[in-house]
């Protein structure tokens, strides 16, 4: 069977025995690089093309559909025209803060990437605080935004910054807690083990109710803390213009168009390793020959398949809820979210120690 | 009660975003009605409504004679100035002044196309023509002179 970790490991064997040690860590680290932008560049331009081909479907229109076989080169004609747009810096703009911003929300999203297990066997770095390591970079993209909408200069965008800063802190306490009720099932922050933890049925159908409610909260609050309709407060074209990236044009915006949807993909890759497992395939129970049926799959195409199903679950999202205003957003947070998230997490951890899950 | 309350806010809500999702994914599944109009590349077999409004051009008939007497009804019918009339006065062979068009200019860039000119006109010199590609790589391609040159006045047009 195909299989990615095969493929890993002849790379590395290959590069030890022909460069010193140093050297072939080294080479490493550039492939990776090189593979992470490669995912970014092709992650971008499909999620671009699909938001549209989605939202079209939705409204009951066609989409983009002249340039390229049902219009899937769209946006490649979009990045290239960004490509060669004159990237503008205001007069009153904090030129430094302003130039670094787009550098410092991209930086964030390639640094989630680190710990996600894409397939069996293949990930950047496995270390045994995944999860937790995930959360705790996540929260950095705050600071991005809001040195983009300060430097601006500009009243649109600071308005904007502040109502992602208050969105994005007050939605990370129950992105935190509905994370943290699988941890108390799993017992281990590391994503690998979480994953392997799923082998015989994914976590949302394995812990009953608790784990379906702990999952429809993890979505909501996911949502909100990638800035996205109906919580897209922070750029509401109607009333902010575009929110914090108003002034930036060319290829510094297309850095914070990119690393919305990157951010996305990572927090839907998140979700999918936590409540459906990740690259493992679907089984059920013990079920030898139906599992053994599933295993044919290979894992990446699993990994991949619940991604974008839970993308598609956001788009889906996006195209039918209005936007929330100030207020509402938080009294949704606080008064809703946080106080279920919390309840839920103490039926969980029953439901761990009393061993009530499958 | 509190609680019971809470409880139903929050499976109202739940409730109502389900009726919303269950509507607009009945949309993306049944992709088969499509509400807007694809843009018309086929040409040949297009066929655009009779009142369609595409610019304003003036008629003329194989003698290169029009039925514009230059009364600038027109003019004073366009809410945004789009038509300027330039008039001359032709000298009848019986010595006397009459007064003929010069120049129609028509400003393409400003016309809204609302129909009021068409409308306005005595003598139906004017109609609207099915044409809807206006666009153009110089403002000044915009600016349009309705009547071809030496064109003049039809017989018995008044």
């Amino acid at each position: 069977m195909f299989s990615l970790e095969s493929l890993t490991t002849l790379v590395q064997d290959w590069l030890n025995k022909t460069f010193p040690p140093t050297w072939a860590l080294l080479i490493e680290f550039v492939i990776v690089g090189i593979l992470a932008i490669a995912l970014f560049a092709a992650l971008g331009l499909v999620l671009v093309i699909m938001e549209r081909k989605v939202a079209a479907w939705i409204q009951i229109r066609l989409g983009p559909n002249r340039v390229g076989p049902l219009g899937i080169l769209q946006s490649t004609a979009d990045t290239i025209k960004l490509i060669m747009k004159e990237g503008l810096t205001p007069d009153g703009a904090d030129k430094f803060l302003f130039n670094l911003a787009p550098f410092i929300v991209m930086i964030v999203s390639m640094l989630i990437l680190a710990p996600i297990g894409f397939a069996k066997g293949f990930h950047i770095w496995d270390i045994n605080i995944g999860v937790l390591y995930v959360s705790a970079i996540s929260s950095v993209s705050v600071i991005g935004i809001l040195m983009a909408g300060w430097a601006s200069n500009n009243k649109y965008s600071l308005l904007g910054a502040m109502r992602s800063g208050a969105q994005m802190v007050s939605y990370e306490l129950s992105v935190g807690l509905s994370v943290l009720s699988i941890i108390v099932l799993t017992g281990s922050l590391n994503i690998n083990d979480i994953v392997l933890s799923q082998q015989n049925g994914w976590w949302l159908f394995k812990a009953h109710i608790p784990a379906i409610i702990s999952f429809v909260i993890f979505i909501i609050a996911i949502t909100a803390e990638t800035n996205r309709a109906p919580f897209d407060l922070s750029e509401a074209e109607s009333e902010l213009t575009a929110g914090f990236h108003t002034e930036y044009s060319g290829m510094k915006f297309a850095l914070f168009f990119l690393s919305e949807y990157i951010n996305i993909f990572i927090v839907c890759a998140i979700g999918a390793t936590l409540f459906l497992g990740g690259w493992m395939p679907f089984h059920i129970g013990n079920w030898e020959s139906f599992n053994h049926i599933m295993d044919y799959i290979p894992s990446f195409i699993w990994f991949f398949g619940k991604t974008f199903f839970m993308i598609f679950l956001i788009m889906w999202f996006r195209w039918t809820f209005p936007r929330l205003r100030v207020d509402q957003l938080l009294n949704l947070e606080w008064k809703y979210l946080l106080p279920i998230s919390m309840v839920n997490l103490i039926v969980m951890t029953l439901v761990a120690i009393k061993g009530w899950h499958f | 009660m509190f609680i019971v309350d809470y409880v139903k806010d929050v499976y109202g809500a739940m409730k109502s975003l389900l009726v919303g999702m269950n509507r607009t994914g009945y949309y993306f599944t049944h992709h088969k009605e499509i509400i807007t109009e694809e843009y018309p590349d086929n040409r040949e077999t297009l066929l655009l409504p009779e009142r369609f409004r595409g610019e304003v051009v003036m008629t003329h008939d194989e003698n290169n004679e029009h039925a514009c007497t230059g009364c600038s009804a027109c003019e004073l019918a366009c809410p945004n100035g789009t038509i300027k009339i330039i008039n001359k006065f032709d000298i009848s062979p019986e010595g006397k002044k009459k007064k003929a068009i010069d120049t129609f200019v028509y400003h393409l860039e400003l016309c809204t196309m609302c129909g009021l000119c068409v409308e306005a006109c005595p003598t139906a010199a004017i109609n609207m023509a099915n044409t809807f590609e206006h666009s153009v790589f110089n403002r000044g391609q915009l600016t349009k002179r309705l009547n071809k040159p030496d064109s003049k006045l039809k017989a018995g047009v008044e």
